[in-house]
């Protein structure tokens, strides 16, 4: 079976209804050299374990959330929607 | 005569690992074997071992669909990919093992005219470098495969394709164990359920590896462990571009053969091809999150047999005979990353995402070469991983996006 994602808005539901873009990403600091720049789009940490992402509730409620999820079995320990204090946008 | 029943060895299974070898190849699948295997065949250098936590190929090299061919689009794949088919085409009679290298010949379908425009391309990219490959009718589909529905009145019609007439496809397994087999008797070590959990670093320099069964000194590493990449690269801090997903395939019951050319159609993200014994080899393309989990999905065969049964309704009544996954290491241009890193000694081979396969050959050679003479072959230059930091990909999208 594939995994159920929990949206904050519609609850938990098939992974197929959401598309993700991934790890959320430290961005970098205001006039970035090239070469952070290029490191914050391209590179990835790829956790074996429990990362979070950015998750997109597309054919549902339209929601972003993060979602705290364990890559080693899918499941997703908690979604929540961002806040700009904890530098997640 | 009682000569032909005698169990015999493929390769050793050395019971404890040296102190030190001149060099560590983490990983043994096709590219981790392949590359030992050269090390010693071109390069006289046998103090080599392959570390596999598991048992050698189970990792994607025993998972894939078995596609080989070179119909890229970036000057630097096509010619990379080109010298691979053609040492494939030669191995058998090297490795002195039948790989059962079937080149029937591969078909990119285009159910539109962008995708024609697209095909068009690389057949012009293709031809410059000396492969075989041009674009294709809906009547020369049908001569090449008369079963496949070429009518109008389909979701997709078929306007055309990309034919590549060495394309095709290959035994897996015997590719792994021929170079186990061959760079064994060189005098490489393999050593199976051994799991590198560690990478000793000093000065910038790599001084050993930590496993389960103790501790190696050495002082080059070649990191083959495709989608574990990044679980090895962390041991000595380097960053690679990689995010980690599975490809899942599966295969019907045996049928009667009709089917002798590789199927490709990007705009239904299935490929399928019918083996030797006669069942259809059906992949598609990764999951779109990242996971190190081998777990197979429904979702992925309905979609795929429904696509499978547009192409070839004929196959409504085909059971599915088993289903799995694979571990891939996905890069952002579809292009392999392969070289030297900022840690001494430490070397990668990854990004080989759903594609790898047909490389394991060149992966072997330029690898062995890179190892021995510390020097970059000119092959592989485009693929360094520092043109990420330079924001300079090798984009291969538009011919690696379908994955096989
Ligand atoms: C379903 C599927 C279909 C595919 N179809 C095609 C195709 O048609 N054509 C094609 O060209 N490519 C295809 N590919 C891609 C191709 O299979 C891979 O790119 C290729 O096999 C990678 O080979 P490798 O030797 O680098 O890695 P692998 O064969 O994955 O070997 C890596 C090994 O490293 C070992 N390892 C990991 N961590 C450690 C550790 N810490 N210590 C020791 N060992 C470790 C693993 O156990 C594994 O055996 C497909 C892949 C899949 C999954
Ligand atoms: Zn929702």
């Amino acid at each position: 079976m594939t995994f159920q994602v929990p949206c904050p808005n519609c609850g938990p539901r098939p992974v197929e209804e959401f598309t993700t873009t991934g790890e959320v990403r430290e961005r970098p600091v205001e006039s970035p050299s090239r070469r952070d720049l290029s490191h914050y789009i391209y590179f990835r940490r790829n956790a074996r374990g429990v990362q979070t992402e950015w998750w997109y509730h597309r054919f549902g409620c339209e929601l972003w959330f993060l979602a705290d999820r364990d890559t080693h079995d899918n499941r997703v320990l908690e979604t929540r929607l961002p806040t700009s204090s904890r530098g997640e946008w | 005569m009682k000569d032909i029943f005698r169990k015999r060895r493929m390769w050793r299974a050395p019971t404890r690992l040296k102190d030190s070898y001149d060099a560590v190849v983490i990983g043994g699948g096709s590219h981790g074997l392949a590359t030992a295997y050269y090390l010693a065949e071109h390069h006289g250098m046998t103090d080599v071992c392959v570390l596999e936590k598991s048992y050698i190929g189970s990792g994607a090299s025993g998972r894939n669909t078995t596609i080989i061919r070179s119909n890229y689009r970036t000057p630097e794949g096509a010619r990379f990919y080109k010298r691979s088919v053609e040492l494939y085409e030669q191995l058998s009679q090297e490795l002195d093992f039948n790989l059962m290298f079937s080149q029937i010949g591969h078909l990119t379908l285009a159910h539109s005219d962008r995708a024609m425009i697209t095909m068009a391309e690389r057949a012009e990219v293709n031809q410059l470098f000396g492969i075989e490959s041009r674009l294709i009718y809906p009547d020369d589909v049908k001569d090449l495969c008369p079963e496949i529905d070429v009518s109008s009145d389909v979701t997709w019609p078929i306007l055309g394709a990309l034919y590549h007439e060495p394309g095709g496809i290959i035994r897996h397994d015997a590719v792994v164990w021929a170079y186990a087999r061959a760079a064994d008797r060189l005098g490489a070590e393999i050593h199976q359920n051994t799991e590198v959990t560690g990478i000793g670093v000093s000065n910038g320099r790599v001084t050993g590896v930590q496993t389960n069964r103790g501790s190696i000194e050495c002082d080059t590493v070649v990191n083959c462990t495709a989608g574990w990449s990044t679980t090895l690269a962390d041991m000595v801090s380097v960053d690679l571009p990689i995010w980690t997903s599975i490809l899942q395939a599966f295969v019907t019951e045996p049928v009667k053969p009709f089917l002798d050319v590789v199927i490709v159609s990007s705009q239904m993200h299935v490929y399928l091809s019918q083996t030797d014994r006669g069942e259809f080899l059906i992949g598609a393309e990764v999951e779109p999150y990242s996971t190190y989990s081998n777990r197979g999905t429904l979702p992925f065969l309905e979609s795929s047999a429904r696509h499978v049964l547009e192409l070839f309704p004929q196959l409504s009544g085909c059971k599915v005979l088993r289903q799995w996954t694979g571990i891939c290491d996905m890069s952002p241009d579809y292009s392999p990353i392969m070289g030297m890193t900022e840690v001494e000694g430490f070397l990668v081979d990854c990004g080989w995402g759903t594609y790898g396969f047909k490389a394991a050959p060149i992966v072997g050679v330029t690898l062995a070469e890179l190892v021995a003479t510390r020097k970059t072959p000119d092959l592989i230059e485009p693929f360094k991983l520092e043109r990420f930091y330079a924001d300079r990909p090798v984009s291969e999208l538009a011919a690696a996006a379908v994955s096989h």
